[in-house]
C-alpha cells in the first residue's frame, strides 16, 4: 500500500510518474494492483482485481466520471492499460492514445495511416496495447507490430509481421514475456497460414514464429490431405497467457480453413482449434490440445486460458481453465497438456460426448449440408473472444455464455489470394433470436454455481473483483455489476451504445475506477463523494 | 498493385442483367455474401437483403457502389477485393431479384378491393399512404414485397404470416395496469410497446407484476368466413396493387 502514498503525492502535485514497466513487474502484478499492465490483468489471464473499494454495498453509488470518444465508428473492443496514471487504449483502425486518468484528457496519440485495402472478416477492431520498459506496442490491422515511446508516442520501430494483402492482420494486444513481445494474427477467412510470432523487444527484430500448420513432413502435417495445409489458417488472434515457471506462452489457435467445407482438408487438421504451450525463449511447441478436431462450424479456439493453481480430484496441480466458443468447458493440467475434464457450458449438439482424452464424439448430421443443417452453438460460439474471469477469492470461474444457434451451408471452396475463403455459409435460426448469461462455474468441474440471464448473446467479457463484484456488459448497452458468490444484480448504467469490449479496473489518484467501451466511447467509473 | 480506385463514371443502369447473369450473381453472392447475408439474402449477421428497396442502395449505381466499396464502419468488406467489375454488376443483379416480386394478374378488382379494406376498418391499424393507423405494418407498398398467395392468406389467417419481428405483449403493472400491445424494444432491464389505442409505453421490468409475450398472438382479425370469395380476391388485387408508387 507504501506505493500507492507515494503516487497519490505525486499526482498531487500533477507530475504523472513514469517508472519502468519491468518483465518483474509485470510477472508481479499482484504487487501493484492499482495499475492494470497486461491485457488480462496479469499472465495468468485471470482479469481479476484485487481492488476492493467498490464492494457489494457501495456500487450502488458508481457514477461515470469521464467518457472518452473514439473518432472512428468502428466496433472498440479494446481493453485499456492503466501504467502509473496513464491509460493506454486503442481504438479503431490501429490508434494509440495515452490518457490522464484523472481527467480523461490526451496526453498524445499515435494515428497510423492504413492502407484502404486492408482485408479483415469482422472490422477494423484493436483489443489493446502491451507494454514493457517505456515501450508501447500495438499491432495493426495491415499486419505491423509497432513500438512507441510511452512518453510521446512516436515510433521507436515497426516490424513488418506479414502481407496484409494476403489476409494478414493483426488485431490483438501482444503480450510482453521477458524481453520479447509475442503476437498473434488474424485472417483465418482468407486462407492464410496461421503462426504466432515473438520479436525482440528492444530492436523490433523477430526472435522466433511458431507456425500453428505445420510443412508436409513435419508432425502434424499428416492431419491434412494433400495441400490443403498452405491454406489451413488456425489463426491466433487473441491474446494468451503465460506461465512464468514454467516458462511457456499459452495461446488459442482459429478454425481451419476454410471454415465450412471439411472435404478439402481431410484430417484432424493440426494446429487449428488448439491451445498450443510454446517455449517463450524459442518458440518451441512443449504440447497442444486440439478442442475440435476437423472443425466444420467456424468454431475458433481463440479464447483466453485461464491459469489457476488448484485443487484436481484432491491433488494440487497446475491447471488452464478454458471456456470454448464450441460450448464445452476444459480442465487440463498445464504442465503437460493432459485432458483432465470436461462439460458443456452453453447448448451444443455438434458432440456427443467428449471422450477420456477430451476428444469430441461426432455427432450424426452436424456437419454442413447444402441445404443447410441447424447445429448449436452458432458459429459465434458458445462464448467468443471476450474474456472470462477467474476470481481467487470466490475461487469461481465467470463466463459471458451465448445460447444460440445456427444454419450452417456447405459450399465451394476455391482458393484465391487475398479473398475470402470460406466453403460455405451460416445464417441465424429464424425465430430464435438467443439469448446470453453470465456464469459462475465450479473451476475444477465446470458446474454451474450461478447465472446471470441476458436477454442477448453477449460480446462483452467480465472483470470479477475483491470487492465480491463481477461487472459485465451486454448488447443492449448496459454496463452492469453482479454480486460474485451469487449472481444478484447490484447495479447498471445505460452506456448508449453496443457493449463489445472487457472491463477492466485500476486506482487513479487513490480511488478505485472501473472502465469499459461502448459504443464509440470508453468510459470511466467511480465512486460518487 | 491493389489500388481502390473509383471507375470514373458508374453507368446509371446495371450493363448485366440477363438471366445467365442473375445466375452467375447467385453463384457469386453464395460463395462471398451468404456468409453474412444468408443464401437467399433474406439477412442474418448481415441486413435482409431480399426488400424491394434498399435503405443504403435505393438505385443500381448506389447499390454497385455498396457493393464495390462495402460500407465503412461496419463489416461489410470492398467486394473489389475479391470480384471484377462485371462479377460486382451480376451480383447487383441477383440481389435486386431477391426482393423484387413481379405485378401479378390477379382475378379481382382493386378499386373495389380499396372500397372493402375502408369499409372492414383495415385502415384503424395500417398505414397506406399519407393515412391510416399505426398498430400494424404498413401496407404502402405491401405489392411490391409479398405475392399474392401470401396475402391471401394473411387476410384469411394473419397468425399463419407474422413477421419476426412483430410480437404481442400482455403487460400487467405492480399497480394493477394492464396493457396489451405489439413490442417496440425490449432488454434486460426495460420494455417498450405500443398499446392497442396507440399509446407509447415504456417500463422497467421490475416496474411489472408480469409480462407475456404472445408470439402467434397479433390482433388483427381472421376474415376467413368474413368475406365472399369475390370479395376476398378484390381484396387481394387491392392489395397486389399497393406499390409504394407516388
Amino acid at each position: 500500500m507504501k506505493t500507492f502514498v507515494a503516487l497519490v503525492a505525486l499526482v498531487a502535485t500533477g507530475i504523472l510518474t513514469q517508472a519502468q514497466v519491468t518483465f518483474d513487474r509485470l510477472r508481479n502484478t499482484e504487487r501493484e494492483p492499482g495499475n492494470w499492465l497486461t491485457y488480462s490483468g496479469n499472465y495468468s489471464s485471470h482479469r481479476y482485481s484485487a481492488l476492493d473499494q467498490i464492494n457489494a454495498q457501495n456500487v450502488k453509488n458508481l457514477k461515470p466520471l469521464w467518457a472518452y470518444q473514439f473518432d472512428a465508428l468502428d466496433k472498440a473492443e479494446t481493453t485499456p492499460l492503466v501504467v502509473d496514471n496513464v491509460m493506454y487504449l486503442t481504438e479503431s483502425p490501429s490508434n494509440v492514445i495515452a490518457l490522464d486518468t484523472r481527467t480523461g484528457r490526451a496526453l498524445w496519440s499515435y494515428r497510423r495511416v492504413v492502407p484502404k485495402d486492408v482485408r479483415i472478416c469482422c472490422g477494423l477492431v484493436n483489443r489493446g496495447v502491451a507494454v514493457l520498459g517505456d515501450l508501447v506496442f500495438v499491432g495493426t490491422v495491415d499486419a505491423h507490430l509497432i513500438a512507441l515511446d510511452a512518453k510521446t508516442g512516436s515510433v521507436r520501430w515497426d516490424a513488418t509481421v506479414a502481407d496484409y494483402k494476403t489476409g494478414h492482420a493483426i488485431t490483438a494486444a501482444p503480450l510482453a514475456v521477458k524481453d520479447k513481445v509475442v503476437v498473434g494474427m488474424a485472417g483465418g477467412e482468407f486462407g492464410v497460414r496461421g503462426f504466432v510470432d515473438a520479436y525482440d523487444a528492444k530492436t523490433g527484430k523477430q526472435a522466433w514464429r511458431f507456425w500453428t500448420v505445420p510443412v508436409k513432413g513435419e508432425p502434424g502435417s499428416e492431419t491434412w490431405g494433400g495441400d490443403s495445409w498452405k491454406n489451413g489458417a488456425a489463426t491466433t488472434w487473441v491474446t494468451g497467457s503465460y506461465d512464468p515457471d514454467l516458462n511457456l506462452v499459452y495461446w488459442g489457435t482459429g478454425n481451419p480453413g476454410p471454415d465450412w467445407n471439411g472435404d478439402v482438408r481431410p484430417g484432424d487438421n493440426l494446429y487449428s482449434d488448439c491451445v498450443v504451450a510454446l517455449d517463450a525463449d524459442t518458440g518451441k511447441l512443449k504440447w497442444h490440445f486440439q478442442f475440435t478436431p476437423h472443425d466444420l462450424w467456424d468454431l475458433d479456439s481463440t479464447e483466453v486460458p485461464v491459469l489457476v493453481d488448484g485443487e484436481f480430484r484432491g491433488q494440487q496441480r497446475k491447471l488452464m481453465l478454458f471456456a470454448n466458443r464450441n460450448a464445452f468447458y476444459y480442465v487440463l493440467d498445464r504442465q503437460s497438456g493432459q485432458f483432465l475434464h470436461g462439460r458443456p457450458y452453453a447448448k451444443q449438439t455438434w458432440a456427443t460426448q467428449l471422450d477420456d482424452r477430451g476428444r469430441p464424439v461426432a455427432a450424426p448430421g452436424a456437419e454442413p449440408t447444402e441445404t443447410g443443417v441447424k447445429v448449436y452453438p452458432h458459429a459465434a460460439g458458445g462464448t467468443n473472444w471476450f474474456s472470462p474471469s477467474y476470481s481467487p477469492k470466490t475461487n469461481l470461474f465467470y463466463v459471458a455464455a451465448r445460447e444460440s444457434g445456427a444454419m450452417y451451408y456447405k459450399g465451394e471452396a476455391d482458393y484465391k489470394a487475398g479473398a475470402e475463403y470460406n466453403g460455405g455459409g451460416m445464417r441465424n435460426i429464424p425465430g430464435e433470436p438467443g439469448s446470453g448469461a453470465i456464469r459462475a462455474l465450479e473451476p475444477a468441474t465446470g458446474q454451474l454455481r450461478w447465472e446471470y440471464p441476458l436477454f442477448s448473446p453477449p460480446w462483452a467479457g467480465v472483470l470479477s473483483t475483491a470487492g465480491g463484484l463481477v461487472f459485465g456488459g451486454c448488447d443492449e448497452g448496459y454496463f452492469f455489476a453482479v454480486d460474485a458468490a451469487a449472481g444478484k444484480p447490484l447495479w447498471r448504467f445505460q452506456t448508449g451504445g453496443k457493449i463489445i469490449a472487457n472491463p477492466m479496473s485500476y486506482l487513479s489518484a487513490g480511488k478505485q475506477h472501473v472502465a469499459i467501451a461502448a459504443g464509440h466511447a470508453i468510459y470511466a467509473f467511480a465512486l460518487e463523494n | 498493385m491493389w489500388q481502390a480506385q473509383l471507375p470514373t463514371e458508374v453507368p446509371k443502369q446495371n450493363p448485366y442483367t440477363s438471366v445467365s447473369d442473375v445466375q452467375r450473381g447467385k453463384r457469386l453472392f453464395a460463395a462471398n455474401c451468404a456468409v453474412c447475408h444468408g443464401p437467399e439474402g433474406a439477412g442474418g449477421r448481415g441486413a435482409n437483403l431480399a426488400e424491394p428497396s434498399l435503405r443504403r442502395a435505393p438505385d443500381d449505381p448506389s447499390l454497385f457502389l455498396v457493393i464495390r466499396q462495402g460500407i465503412p464502419g461496419t463489416e461489410m468488406p470492398p467486394g473489389w477485393w475479391v470480384l471484377d467489375e462485371r462479377e460486382m454488376w451480376q451480383v447487383a443483379a441477383y440481389v435486386r431479384s431477391l426482393g423484387r416480386i413481379a405485378v401479378e394478374n390477379v382475378p379481382g378488382d382493386a378499386r373495389a378491393g380499396a372500397h372493402l379494406f375502408r369499409a372492414n376498418g383495415c385502415m384503424g391499424c395500417h398505414q397506406v399512404g399519407a393515412g391510416g393507423g399505426r398498430l400494424g405494418p404498413s401496407l404502402t407498398d405491401i405489392g411490391s414485397r409479398r405475392g399474392a398467395a401470401y396475402l391471401r392468406a394473411t387476410v384469411l389467417d394473419p397468425a399463419s404470416t407474422l413477421p419476426e419481428e412483430f410480437l404481442q405483449m400482455r403487460i400487467v403493472t405492480r399497480d394493477g395496469r394492464r396493457i396489451t400491445g405489439i413490442r417496440l424494444n425490449e432488454d434486460p432491464y426495460s420494455v417498450q410497446v405500443r398499446d392497442l389505442s396507440d399509446n407509447l409505453h415504456s417500463f422497467w421490468k421490475d416496474e411489472l407484476a408480469s409480462l407475456e409475450k404472445q408470439p402467434g398472438l397479433t390482433p388483427m382479425p381472421g376474415f376467413r368466413g368474413r368475406l365472399s370469395a369475390r370479395d376476398l380476391d378484390d381484396v387481394v388485387a387491392y392489395l397486389v396493387s399497393l406499390r409504394g408508387d407516388r
